[in-house]
Formats: C-alpha cells, sequence, structure tokens
C-alpha cells in the first residue's frame, strides 16, 4: 500500500514538472511552423507531397488479399476512411499488456490474422502502410492521456526524454525544449512534436518513421541508438505524443 | 527499380481555348545516381529516368531530359495552350528499360 502511495507520489511529482516545462514554452509549435513557405507548399498540395506515392501503395497493400487466410486488411477493417479515423491519434497504445506502436500493431496484425511474415522496419511497405492508416486521422488531434495502463511506459518515456546519453552528453530536452527555437548549424530547432509521421524527411529523400528520427538524433549525440520495435523506443514515441496531445496530425507531413 | 512504376498527372480536364493550363507530371522512381556505395563497398549502378515528353493530340509540346543530379521521384510541372479537345500522352523511358506512360483528357470550349 506504501509502495503505491510512493510511486502515485512520484508519478505526481513527474506531472507537475512536466506541467511547469509545458508552461514555461510560449507555444507548442508543430515543425511546420518554422518551415519555409516552399516546404509549406509541399506539404499542403496533396497532389506535390512527395509522400504520395507511399499513400498509394498504402492504399494498395490495404486491399490487396494475401496468406494462408486470403485476407486483406480491409477484409476485417473495411472501409479505410470511416474505419481507420481517427486510430493513429492513440498510438502508441498498451494492446494486451505491450505497448505498440502503430507500425507494431501493423506487423502483429499481419502475423496473427493474415498469417503472413511481417514486414521489416523502415521497409517500403510497412511506411507506405503506417503513412496510409495515419493518413485517414490527418486533421484530428492527437489523443494519447495518460491512463493506468499506461502510465509506467510513459514515464520510462518521460525519464528518456531527460536522460542524457552518448559521449555529447545530452539529453532530448536540453535541445527541443530548453533550446528549441535556436539554430543548430543552420537549421531551426524544432520542439519535437511528432505531429506528422511518418515524415517525408527532404533530407533523407525518402519516408521515414518516428524511429528513424529519434535514432537520427541519438547518432548525433554519440548515443547507441535503440532498437527498431524496442519497448525503450515505444516508451519515448508514447512520450513525445503524449506531450504532443490535442495537436492536430499531420501526416504525411514534409520537413527539411 | 521495376520496368515501369506510378505515375500521376495533375491538371485541369476543362479549359477555355487559348487558355494556358498547368500540368504537373510525377514519376516514382529511385534515381539512383550511379556515384553511391553500398554497406560492401560496391558501387551501385545508375538507374534514373532520362527522357520525359508530353505530346497534345499527337504533337510534342514538352521534352525533357534528366539527369543524375535530379532527385527521387522527379516531378515535373509546365504549361501549355489549350488547342483543343484531345488526349495528352505523358511518357517517361529511362535505364535499364523502364518505361512508364500516362494519358490525360482535356475539354477545349
Amino acid at each position: 500500500m506504501r509502495i503505491i502511495r510512493i510511486i502515485a507520489c512520484c508519478i505526481g511529482i513527474a506531472s507537475a514538472y512536466l506541467v511547469t516545462a509545458d508552461a514555461q514554452t510560449p507555444a507548442r509549435q508543430s515543425g511546420y511552423q518554422s518551415m519555409s513557405a516552399e516546404n509549406k507548399a509541399l506539404q499542403d498540395d496533396s497532389s506535390a507531397n512527395p509522400a504520395l506515392f507511399w499513400l498509394m501503395d498504402g492504399q494498395t497493400l490495404w486491399k490487396e488479399v494475401l496468406g494462408p487466410k486470403q485476407k486483406s486488411c480491409a477484409s476485417c477493417h473495411g472501409e479505410s476512411a470511416q474505419s481507420m479515423k481517427g486510430v493513429a491519434t492513440h498510438y502508441p497504445k498498451v494492446i494486451i499488456g505491450k505497448l505498440q506502436t502503430l507500425e507494431g500493431q501493423i506487423n502483429q496484425c499481419r502475423a496473427f490474422n493474415q498469417g503472413l511474415p511481417k514486414f521489416a522496419y523502415e521497409s517500403k511497405e510497412l511506411l507506405a502502410l503506417t503513412a496510409f492508416v495515419a493518413t485517414q486521422s490527418k486533421g484530428s488531434p492527437i489523443a494519447v492521456d495518460e491512463t493506468a495502463v499506461n502510465r509506467v511506459d510513459l514515464k520510462k518515456g518521460h525519464d528518456w526524454f531527460y536522460q542524457r546519453m552518448g559521449q555529447l552528453n545530452l539529453s532530448c530536452a536540453q535541445c527541443h525544449e530548453e533550446r528549441a527555437g535556436l539554430k543548430l548549424g543552420g537549421s531551426i530547432i524544432p520542439q519535437a512534436h511528432p505531429t506528422g509521421y511518418p515524415i517525408y524527411r527532404i533530407e533523407w529523400q525518402s519516408l521515414g518513421s518516428l524511429e528513424r528520427r529519434l535514432r537520427n538524433c541519438m547518432n548525433g549525440v554519440r548515443a547507441q541508438p535503440f532498437e527498431y520495435g524496442s519497448t525503450e523506443m515505444a516508451q519515448l514515441e508514447l512520450f513525445l505524443m503524449w506531450r504532443a496531445r490535442g495537436m492536430p496530425l499531420e501526416t504525411p507531413a514534409v520537413r527539411p | 527499380m521495376s520496368k515501369t512504376s506510378r505515375t500521376v498527372i495533375t491538371m485541369p480536364d476543362k479549359a477555355k481555348r487559348g487558355e494556358i493550363i498547368e500540368i504537373r507530371a510525377i514519376a516514382q522512381h529511385d534515381m539512383e545516381t550511379g556515384f553511391r556505395y553500398d554497406q560492401t563497398g560496391k558501387r551501385i549502378p545508375r538507374d534514373i529516368i532520362r527522357n520525359f515528353t508530353c505530346s497534345y493530340g499527337g504533337v510534342e509540346v514538352f521534352k525533357a531530359d534528366f539527369y543524375p543530379g535530379v532527385g527521387a521521384n522527379p516531378m515535373v510541372i509546365f504549361t501549355t495552350i489549350a488547342t483543343e479537345s484531345g488526349t495528352l500522352q505523358f511518357e517517361w523511358t529511362g535505364d535499364d528499360g523502364y518505361e512508364a506512360l500516362n494519358q490525360a483528357q482535356i475539354t477545349v470550349t
């Protein structure tokens, strides 16, 4: 009983700290706001958005009847525009005791319900299907809340965000909270709100997941990056999505 | 890259005679430059789109050559004058027998 009270107390302190941290930053803003007019135009025009082909591939994959069970995503989920609307705003989510990212859940569904081998992380197929599912929630506010089931993972994610790591000994927060809006080299440091993943990143010349982006930063501070699909990664994603709760989803976003 | 791939054309389907219309043509292609090396140090052979042409009612109205400096999934935006109702044909050709074809209809009043 006492232990529970101590844990509850710790979480209380953590949330109180988060609230003050939020209050210090003037206003939350998506990376979209600090982009050039050209890049904004690229994201806004659905016929010019470079993620276009991934979305089309995703739609094909959604309808493709495959595997020993002869099922497609659509066989169970039906019309994507209705069944997948708002779904991506709730991920990462605890499903049967395990924290799942949207990518993880798509693979889980593929393995259990279609009886097919899982897609590799960052494969064109997984990115395409994730982007297709996520874009059905475009414009909906991110709806990751603190609940009894995700509390532990959220706390872990919070800790990862404030944990110094790597040879440069930097935490996510030191750049993306304390120095957000300032410059790193020639680029504006964004507030790190994952509002548009998977994103088309011009630097990559490709679509990429939030995990790829996070690994990018971890490499940058010379840390050992978390593995794709790992629990740590999901916890950090969960914290970031919770931190961006209420902000509209932009998938597929374009970033420089 | 496969022998063909998706392409998308964005243009108005109706126009007044003599009006300038904007056409966007995008093709899904990796545009591998031939200057990159894989993880084993082997050079990745060049695989790019070489030519793009647009013909309007059988007459060539736009043509472009692509080079290794052109990024993946190249998009070409150009304009033409709406002269008559008909078909616009778009054609991409490239390395390794790559060929893609797309068509769009326009009604000119």
